[in-house]
């Protein structure tokens, strides 16, 4: 008997047993942390299959996060670019970025598994804070580990964390940011496994983190694709968002992933761009795209914006970038500074340098998009920036 | 090449206990001389560390370490191609310590070929655990070098006998709930787990990460076949010991675990 021709398997849906995206993924973690990423994956599955869970952590993103979070349409923004621009305001959400779902969710799943503690890591600090965030509302202890040279650039960050009753810990190994704060964090894993959740900030680390993560911020593209529909009475030609571990990004295409029209574009760092020029590596349980040397040593990435300072992407986006659904492109700096101020002035909204990525690509390309619909995830706000581009722009802002 | 468990099994069966020194490889101008001033100390494996950028299982003194060798140009390459033929000089079995990528980025056969040719009898990998190392173990049994796997206290019982039947050469026994370096005593978990692992395999059992001074390493090997010494000694060298200085506190751990 002939095998019946079985549906293809949903773009962005569950990876395989072995926590696989294609090629990509896995879970290459010390020993020790096998049976915590096992226990985490059987009782994420059970919470997810749990109307009840569903429940609750869809009550605390309407009723404490602000969700749902608004669409709109840039109006004097897409006059200037010649393209039709909306955007998804995560920067509204409570704690200022789209990082607050998945704390809910994981704190949430924390709890049921009945542990006390959260660790956390952050680069440029809206991780730690939606962290401390969700500890302080659950009743949880929390630490969260920062790159010195973070906590530098984004010191009142590290002012509200403590305020909301988190300890920051300086990671103060290797370049002191993002990529050392995921070490520091792994190895205090390792070390107070028994009543510690460990709350990784991206779709990123080994088998169930990527897809857990992603799961928890697909309410991102869930409403987009509805409010632009209502909005414009159709799909968006274009997805955009910024890269660096890919959370935001892995939000709102899987929003869209299943509708082959849609183009959905990933923007990173030049001096980050893990996708656009790394060579597939492990490290932080992944197996991923990776900026690394001959050798197999991980390179520092260099960017303005401390949370797309990392070396490596999310596995997900590598197998999307490989199966050639979603593309991968690189943005200067300057760029983003320009599109940072550009929002700015032209819209009356501060994007945080991260979504500053994502408008400096539309900016510089808007020529092949000319009079396309463009939904561009804004996945926080700037106020946390506005001292470092002060600094940036010093005497240049006239 | 020194067959890394036939050796093993040998000295046990000398009624010896088994003691395993650690170098990080590159460290310095004289670190293939501590490699041979630890074979003169008694050891019966040594432990040679390929630095790698980002060691989640090292903590601050392996750390240091790593990131001083990395500083001084240390490749996988040049680690290897300093121990070529030292194992065979030594009558000593190496191992070489390091993190998946490294040998992900050069390719599993390559690796494996490339350690196999320097007479270097064993790999840890402390990032590849059982349900990942496949396609690794595969190319290095093929290579005759064998594949060391850890066995940590958070494995259910039922995780311990698979361990122990894909590992080669002994069981590295994880101590503790924790990374690499010195501890002011013995976890409670040490013996523990050497007594776990004692009841479901043949193969050598050997305690690390911890393992700080000698009374340590003698209290771990009243139930273990050996212990693993890495941050304690590496310490001593980071702060300026000289290789003899070095390998006299190997010696001491040595005379403490012979009783």
């Amino acid at each position: 008997m002939a095998l019946a021709p079985s549906s293809p398997a949903p773009v962005m849906g569950n990876p395989s047993d072995d926590g696989r995206f294609g090629r990509f993924g896995g879970r290459f973690v010390p020993e020790t942390l096998v049976p915590a990423c096992q226990e985490l994956e059987a009782a994420f599955r059970d919470a997810w299959g749990d109307p009840t869970f569903r429940a609750e952590f869809d009550h605390l993103l309407r009723t404490y996060a602000n969700r749902p979070s608004l669409l709109s349409e840039c109006t004097r923004l897409s006059e200037q670019l010649g393209l039709r621009l909306i955007l998804k305001r995560e920067d509204l959400n409570h704690t200022g970025s789209h990082k607050i779902n998945n704390v809910l969710g994981q704190a949430l799943l924390a709890k049921r598994m009945g542990k006390t503690k959260l660790i956390a890591e952050t680069g440029a600090g809206q991780h730690g804070v939606a962290s401390a965030t969700a500890a302080a509302l659950l009743g949880l202890e929390c630490v969260v580990y920062m790159g010195e040279v973070d906590m530098v650039r984004q010191s009142l960050n590290v002012f509200r964390m403590k305020l909301l009753g988190a300890e920051v810990r300086p990671a103060m190994s290797g370049s002191r940011t993002l990529k050392d704060a995921v070490n520091e964090a792994m190895r205090a894993w390792v070390s107070d496994i028994a009543d510690t959740h460990y709350l990784l900030g991206s779709v990123m680390g080994p088998h169930p983190y990527p897809w857990m993560v992603r799961e928890f911020h697909r309410v991102i593209g869930d409403e987009a694709r509805e409010q632009c529909r209502e909005l414009t009475g159709a799909d968006p030609d274009v997805v955009v968002a910024c890269v660096g571990g890919g959370s935001n990004a892995a939000g709102i295409f899987s929003g869209f992933a299943e509708l082959p029209s849609v183009r959905l574009v990933g923007v990173e760092p030049a001096g980050g761009a893990a996708v656009g020029r790394g060579v597939p590596g492990v490290v932080h349980g992944m197996l991923s795209y990776l900026m690394q040397d001959e050798f197999g040593q991980v390179q520092e990435a260099e960017s303005v914006s401390a949370g797309l300072d990392y070396p490596g992407v999310g596995p997900e986006h590598s197998h999307l970038a490989d199966i050639g659904r979603a593309e991968y492109h690189p943005v200067n700096d300057d760029e983003v500074i320009e599109a940072f101020q550009l929002m700015a002035r032209t819209e009356g909204i501060i994007p945080a340098l991260e979504c500053a990525h994502a408008l400096a690509w539309i900016s510089r390309e808007r020529a092949s998009m000319k009079g396309q619909t463009v939904l561009m995830n804004l996945s926080g706000r700037g106020d946390k920036d506005v001292a470092q581009v002060q600094s940036i722009l010093d005497g240049r802002l006239t | 090449m020194i067959d890394l468990e036939a050796h093993l099994r040998r000295r046990r069966a000398e009624g010896r206990k088994l003691f395993v020194p650690y170098v990080s490889g590159g460290l310095d101008g004289e670190w293939v001389d501590l490699v041979r001033a630890f074979a003169d100390a008694g050891a019966d494996a040594i432990e040679v560390g390929i630095p790698f950028s980002d060691p989640v299982m090292d903590g601050p003194t392996i750390q240091e370490a790593s990131v001083r060798s990395l500083e001084r140009g240390t490749t996988p390459h040049t680690v290897v191609a300093e121990l070529r033929g030292v194992s065979d000089e030594i009558g000593v079995p190496l191992i070489v310590m390091t993190y998946y990528n490294i040998v992900f980025r050069a390719g599993h056969r390559r690796f494996a070929q490339e350690l196999a040719e320097a007479s270097i009898s064993g790999a840890i990998l402390p990032d590849l655990p059982l349900e990942e190392v496949g396609p690794w173990a595969e190319a290095a049994d093929e290579a005759g070098v064998a594949t060391v796997l850890l066995a940590a206290p958070t494995a259910p019982d039922e995780r311990l006998p698979r361990i122990c039947e894909r590992s080669r050469g002994f069981v590295y026994a994880v101590s503790l709930l924790g990374v690499t370096g010195e501890r002011q005593s013995l976890a409670t978990t040490a013996v523990g787990m050497a007594e776990r692992l004692k009841a479901v395999t043949d193969r050598p059992v050997i305690i690390g990460i911890g393992i700080s001074n000698a009374e340590q390493a003698r209290e771990a090997c009243s139930v273990a076949d050996g212990i693993v010494m890495a941050s304690a000694l590496m310490r001593l060298r980071l702060d300026g010991a000289s290789v003899q200085e070095v390998a006299a506190a190997a010696r001491k751990v040595r005379e403490a675990i012979d009783g």
